[in-house]
């Protein structure tokens, strides 16, 4: 059997990295684990561009009085939300993770459409670049949500560029979801039933839904603004007879869906890790991956929350508040689960583990308080205050950052063929805990007490709670750095990792090459045994 | 891997190396194309919103402005386009019994229609631009008291019917393709996959003008 061969004939074997080398077997590469690897490499280009605004916003906040002109502060905030949301938080683990993952979990070749794959790959670039752009002439003000009229009418930025640059990325988004949901549906191996799919590929497909059903949404809206943007006629702006509570209606439609695109590839992840490293099956499987399901259908249902105090109709907000507790519930299903997976598991603390812990903890206080605002009245209080900010970076940062370093490392043994140094990496992981709670939770109180977001001053007594924020965030760039410079020596000197160094489960580990071949098999993979099946370790079904 | 490539020796025509089998290829493309279709439809559900949020607040305005739409072009266009499915059925029909020729006029047949409804837009577009009920600066209404009311009724109206064109040019050039690959044979009976996908595509777009024509042209309009 392959696992067993020793190091030398693994380093000897072809694999996907190994089997050409030219800038061409990249750039015009429809392997989907190259093609994973692109994604990877720009997306952490345009984490670290997001989070050099994210360090300007921090900086000014030091003093009341601020650092930055007002302008400036505007268009920080806004392309910090715009490059993090639309080029780093959609993208990461999908276009990562599980373009890597998803044909070789269900035992494919490839994606079903490798060269649309690459296509979506090009059309995130294309975006970016015209993003950045607009960042290099001078950037953009109206903050990532575009609302109108500001964005149609008042703005004197670079609205319509930045909006090409999301429209365009958001066809790759489009993209990828679209070769998922194809991959899951016909591409699965003999043995490879929907109840035997791991809850990583679950995960995706329910992202990719939402993927494919509110991307086209963004994109129509913001044609629709560019389109009154130039033509001054009004179909966004009061004065002109038109409605911006439309726009909100139509930004939402699509962008609260999307934050579920933000959070449902890291559950996928923890499920996979924690299962892992508790040596057991998913408590609960089914409901775990039917939670995933009803999180991107639920989701669609609740974008009002986002409208409470912008003159929508009462009724209608109450209908939106009932509905938004009940996303609580498929998220608590699967907190629990994760938590009773580990119950009586036997559990190690490796790195990948850390970070899961970090995204159980985080991602419930994020959840949590998402129920404060989804309280009406609660809401109307703390409307555009510090204490959203607060809220969804613990979803967005403490929840899917946390999953996607946890999920790299996780698979890096897998994507690299090495490992990486364990106690530099756990390091990192409780700096990253360390660093993010001490920048994010002063601003639940920040907000709680009435600061709002978005503007560059504030009054002296919110200073103590600022400082803390913004030495948080400079321990939290050490966390994040620290895995870059680790992770890009292990890549090239790290020891060799054997074939499956966490002995996991999963086609990934048991049945695919480490590093993968280009067709990730040597053999067709069949799969007898149910996912997750940790206890019958020691009964391992023999193949070829 | 001497699996796959003994595989990659004997497959079918139009096969790519990491499907099992042409069933399978036939399945994904065609999971594909209906999951693109949705995004289509949601694309263009946004502009269905927005018109029925604006008719709904600007009853009367509408009730004027639908007085400028040209009805007669208007349904000529729509006879145009059922007639073009129907002829872009026939020609999934002749790909599937492998009749190359027939194909072809069928294929042929559907351009030439959809260039006819192109035309026929283009003729309505010239009448708003001349009557300056082209949304923008130039933008005049004869009844001052509907004067942003109508510009929006029109902004959709371009807004809707440009991209619905935009579709119709993505179409014709699709239809251009699968005419030059018809021409060097390179579909057979066994491989017709990009025939019945585009077909797919053109009735999508064929359906988004049999619900534009009634809103924008029918309902409303004074007698």
């Amino acid at each position: 059997m392959s696992t067993m061969l020793p190091f030398a004939q693994i380093e000897a074997r072809p694999n996907y990295l190994n089997v050409d080398y030219g800038w061409k077997s990249w750039l015009f590469t429809t392997d989907h684990k190259r093609i994973a690897l692109l994604y990877l490499f720009s997306i952490t280009a345009f984490f670290f561009v997001g989070g050099a605004f994210a360090v300007g916003m921090r900086l000014n906040l030091l003093t009341p009085d601020g650092l930055f002109a007002h302008d400036t502060y505007n268009k920080l905030f806004t392309m910090h939300g715009i490059i993090m949301v639309f080029f780093f938080l959609v993208p990461s683990i999908p276009a990562t993770l599980g373009n890597f993952l998803i044909p070789i979990m269900v035992g494919a070749r490839d994606l079903a459409f490798p060269r649309i794959n690459l296509l979506s790959w090009y059309l995130y670039i294309i975006g970016g670049v015209i993003a950045l752009a607009a960042i290099a002439q001078g950037g953009v003000d109206t903050g990532w949500t575009f609302y109108a009229p500001f964005s149609s009418t008042y703005s004197n930025t670079h609205v319509i560029l930045t909006a090409i640059g999301v429209f365009v990325s958001g066809f790759s988004s489009i993209l990828t979801g679209l070769n998922f949901i194809v991959t899951v549906h016909t591409m699965r191996a003999p043995g490879m039933t929907w109840g035997r799919l791991p809850l990583f590929v679950w995960g995706h497909y329910a992202t990719s839904l939402i993927q494919v059903l509110g991307t086209p949404v963004i994109a129509i809206t913001l044609v629709l603004l560019g389109l009154e943007r130039i033509l001054h006629a009004g179909i966004f702006d009061p004065a002109l007879g038109g409605d911006p509570v439309l726009f909100q209606h139509l930004f939402w439609f699509y962008s609260h869906p999307a934050v579920y695109i933000m959070i449902l590839p890291g559950m996928a992840v923890i499920s996979e890790i924690v299962a892992c490293f508790s040596r057991k099956a998913i408590f609960g499987y089914t409901f775990v991956a039917i939670s995933s399901i009803a999180i991107a259908v639920l989701g669609f249902l609740v974008w009002g929350h986002h409208l409470f105090v912008a003159g929508q109709s009462m009724y209608a907000s109450v209908v939106f508040s009932f509905l938004s507790f009940l996303v609580a519930i498929p998220s608590a299903i699967k907190v629990f689960n994760w938590t009773a997976t580990m119950y009586k598991g036997s559990i190690s603390y490796e790195t990948p583990m850390l970070y899961a812990f970090g995204f159980i903890g985080l991602f419930t206080m994020g959840g949590l308080t998402g129920l404060f605002l989804a309280t009406l009245a609660i809401d109307v209080h703390v409307t555009d205050t510090y204490f959203v900010i607060a809220h969804f970076h613990y979803v967005m940062v403490g929840g899917m950052v946390m999953a996607y370093m946890g999920g790299i490392h996780f698979w890096f043994p897998k994507i690299s063929g090495r490992m990486y140094p364990e106690n530099w990496a756990r390091f990192a992981a409780l700096i990253v805990f360390v660093g993010f709670n001490l920048t994010f939770f002063p601003q639940f109180i920040l907000g709680y007490q009435g600061m709002p977001r978005r503007y560059a001053h504030y009054p002296p007594e919110f200073q103590v709670l600022n400082v803390m924020s913004t030495a948080g965030a400079s321990i939290l760039a050490v966390g994040y750095v620290l895995p870059m410079i680790y992770l890009a020596w292990a890549w090239r000197k790290g020891p060799k990792a054997p074939q499956n160094p966490w002995n996991a489960k999963g086609l990934e580990w048991e049945q695919s090459p480490t590093p993968p071949p280009t067709f990730n098999f040597e053999t067709q993979p069949v799969v007898t045994e149910p996912a997750y099946n940790y206890s019958g370790e020691e009964e391992e079904v023999q193949r070829g | 891997m001497a699996d796959a490539k003994a595989a990659v020796a004997v497959h079918d025509a139009g096969l790519r190396h990491h499907f099992d089998d042409s069933a399978q290829q036939f399945q994904s493309s065609t999971i594909g194309m209906w999951v693109f279709l949705v995004t289509e439809i949601m694309f263009f559900g946004g502009m269905f919103a927005a018109y029925t949020v604006y008719r709904g607040l600007y009853p009367d305005a509408f009730a004027s402005t639908s007085r400028f739409m040209n009805v007669t072009i208007g349904g000529i266009n729509t006879a145009v386009l059922i007639f073009s499915s129907f002829t872009m059925v026939l020609a999934v029909r002749s790909a599937q019994l492998g009749q190359k020729k027939a194909l072809i006029i069928f294929l042929v047949l559907t351009l030439i229609l959809g260039s006819v409804f192109l035309c026929l837009k283009y003729v309505e577009y010239h009448e708003k631009w001349v009557d300056h009920h082209v949304p923008g600066p130039a933008f005049q209404y004869a009844d001052s008291r509907y004067f942003h009311q109508a510009q929006i009724l029109f902004f959709l109206y371009f807004a809707m019917t440009g991209m619905h064109a935009i579709h119709m040019i993505v179409g014709a050039g699709l239809l251009i393709t699968l005419i030059v690959m018809a021409a060097r044979n390179s579909f057979s009976r066994g491989w017709y996959t990009p025939v019945e996908m585009i077909g797919l595509y053109w009735h999508f777009v064929d359906i988004v003008w049999i619900f534009l024509f009634p809103l924008l042209y029918l309902i409303g309009r004074p007698k």
